[in-house]
């Protein structure tokens, strides 16, 4: 089959490689459809994500048909039509009893290596680097399923392809980061970042009962979908003080939530910014985090920081003091999507939500080296990339 | 057959084998600055020099102890594994491990699975099989450096019910090895609570000697693994993988 596959920074290619087969019992074999770039696959693509392996299969957006499944697995049948989250689980697990899915126990093979980084593994991931699991990913035309009874979900007939595509991380991840900020009814919620998740923090926080959504980015295109697809008031943060603009806007106090959608490669233009630049860049830290820095400085006392945005090592000059000064909550982690997706596959049915909005680029598989330099370049108001194998 | 291996009849006491939880660094820089100020304090005793020397002295005895109160009450312990295992066995030059687990499964379930021994090579790697001779005896096949194959009889000498279960290799064997596993309630909802001790003693026989240089260093991190698969299998009933799977 054709697969996206890794190579080294700045270096991936389409390659001819063997189909995947059922290796345990519980498997299924899913013949791709219709997948996706995300922007954390641009993490990979810079060489932010350690653990890479040359040949490594990317892609953890995909949706298709399944052609083969393990004698353990009950749930599916050749020829469904099913989306599948990125976050892989076992579902009996404690943390999988607890709907804390992308905490499962038993997913990650290569679970050791995050124990050593982060005292404990999470689940693992599809196409996001040996420490997260080593699963080929779905940049392919076919990809393996571990724990296929409990992460696929079928589509209903009438949906198409692109509207439910996005079930399988960003929209779910949307949501979560919105759900993290505990809004009441008209609450004010301030986003940084307009790509594609955080474009579904803005749907999602309407969706959930904001009063004010506040959309902060540098980017005209992605501040022009926030403010005409998903009628978020905006700030373009090359033309404006954000702190002072929020202030402003929020009658002096703040928004009551602050959702970081951008993570840990972000660009800014602050001393704080040209700081994690230089010490990224001589390895001194791991990650960029401008955005996040700003959402703890602009959120009201009392507020909620809420981070979708990936971050995967060590932070510098993270302003601890005002969030603790302040008293905020911080709320983050990788998406439970298993939790949110038959939900939102609910709104999706009543016609509450379209998320195929956010696509600008519709183009095939063989594309895909082209499609992740257009895409990290935000050139040609690149926003979202779905790929048709 | 030298048998100098303790038998713990409960995992848990196998926890608190060494007094030491100091490294070889800390333990010199007590010594040194224990003696540093208890000189200094014996030289100048009117002007409260006793407070400095008796400071001095607590450091001294915990430079030379390897042991130190603050750090057993706040649970730090910087001695290192190697060290303290070396302690446990005093002078057998085994190996000791102590791993526990938390598993999603009922203790009866957990508890059945094992006594069943013949079903620890599903998951502990160094074990090529285990096969059933009476009930309490069986036969031990594990995997030897450069693919040699040791193999010992061992006898269940303990065992209470969805609780604890003991074993121990019989006397005459080549190697001498001991375990016992545990199994405790973690708590409503929480699952079991599975901990595992393991020992083999090399008693001056060769092959002893190389199960315990298997083992080595990473006894421990070995044996985490294998209860990392136990949970896999009982309860997602497969350890997951990616060998096999395709790539560039």
């Amino acid at each position: 089959m054709k697969a996206l596959c890794w190579y080294g920074t700045n270096d991936v290619r389409v390659e001819r490689v063997p189909d995947p087969r059922i290796l345990n019992p519980r498997d299924a074999i899913v013949k791709i459809t219709l997948t996706a770039i995300c922007g954390s696959d641009l993490h990979l693509l810079d060489g932010f994500i350690p653990t890479m392996k040359r040949g490594d299969i990317l892609g953890h957006e995909f949706m298709g048909e399944v052609v083969d499944v393990g004698p353990e697995n009950k749930k599916l049948k050749v020829g469904d039509r099913v989306v599948v989250p990125f976050t892989i689980a076992c579902g009996r697990c404690y943390f999988c009893e607890r709907q804390l899915w992308s905490a499962c126990d038993n997913s990650n093979p290569n679970a050791w290596m995050l124990e050593e980084l982060y005292g404990f593994s999470g689940s693992g991931l599809f196409g996001y680097s040996h420490m997260m699991g080593g699963y080929a990913g779905g940049q392919a035309e076919y990809v393996r399923v571990p724990f296929a009874d409990v992460g696929p979900y079928k589509v209903p007939d009438g949906l198409s392809d692109e509207q439910v595509l996005f079930l399988t991380d960003i929209f779910p991840t949307g949501y979560m980061a919105a759900e993290n900020c505990s809004i009441t009814p008209g609450d004010t919620v301030a986003v940084w970042g307009c790509g594609p998740v955080g474009q579904f923090c803005i749907a999602s926080a309407w969706l959930l009962g904001a009063g004010r959504v506040i959309a902060i980015d540098r980017e005209p295109e992605r501040l022009q979908m926030a403010a005409a697809r998903n009628k978020a008031e905006v700030i373009d943060l090359t033309q404006a003080d954000v702190y002072e603009k929020l202030k402003d806007m929020t009658g002096g106090r703040g928004p009551d939530a602050c959702i970081d959608a951008v993570g840990m490669e972000a660009h800014g233009n602050t001393i704080g910014d040209w700081y994690d630049k230089a010490k990224t860049a001589t390895m001194m830290a791991t990650d960029r985090l401008g955005a996040l820095r700003q959402a703890i400085h602009c959120c009201r006392k009392g507020g909620t920081v809420s981070i979708p945005g990936v971050y995967g090592g060590l932070l510098d000059k993270v302003p601890m003091g005002a969030a603790f000064g302040k008293g905020l909550t911080l709320k983050m982690g990788q998406t439970h999507v298993h939790r949110y997706l038959p939900l939102l596959m609910q709104r999706i049915e009543r016609g509450e939500i379209d998320p195929s909005f956010v696509i600008t680029h519709r183009l095939r598989l063989e594309e895909a080296p082209d499609a992740y330099r257009t895409f990290r370049d935000k050139k040609d108001g690149c926003v979202k990339v779905v790929l048709r194998p | 057959m030298n048998m100098e291996l303790t038998f713990p009849e409960d995992a848990r006491e196998g926890r608190v084998r060494s007094n030491r939880n100091l490294s070889g660094f800390e333990r010199w820089a007590s010594i040194v600055a224990g003696a540093g100020l208890t000189a200094y304090g014996m030289s100048r005793l009117k002007n409260n020099g006793w407070m400095y020397a008796g400071l001095g002295g607590l450091l001294l005895r915990r430079g030379v102890t390897a042991h130190c109160d603050l750090y057993e009450a706040f649970g730090i312990n910087t001695a290192g594994d190697a060290g303290d295992t070396r302690a446990a066995l005093r002078g057998s030059r085994g190996v000791n491990v102590l791993e526990s687990v938390t598993i999603n499964r009922s203790i009866e379930e957990l508890y059945r699975f094992w006594r069943n021994l013949e079903n620890l090579p599903q998951f502990m790697r160094h074990l090529e099989s285990v096969e059933k001779v009476t009930d309490t005896i069986s036969h031990w096949k594990a995997k030897g450096p450069g693919g040699t194959t040791v193999e010992w009889n061992a006898e269940i000498y303990n065992e209470e019910p969805s609780k604890l279960i003991a074993w121990r290799s019989i006397e005459g064997s080549d190697v001498v090895s001991a375990g016992s596993v545990n199994f405790d309630n973690a708590g409503p909802g929480r699952g079991t609570r599975v901990t595992v001790n393991l020992q083999y003693s090399p008693p001056g026989g060769k092959i002893g000697a190389r199960i315990a240089r298997l083992f080595g260093r990473d006894a421990a991190t070995e044996i985490h693994e294998d209860l990392r698969r136990f949970k896999q299998l009982v309860e997602a009933g497969e350890v997951p993988t990616t060998s096999g799977q395709p790539r560039g």
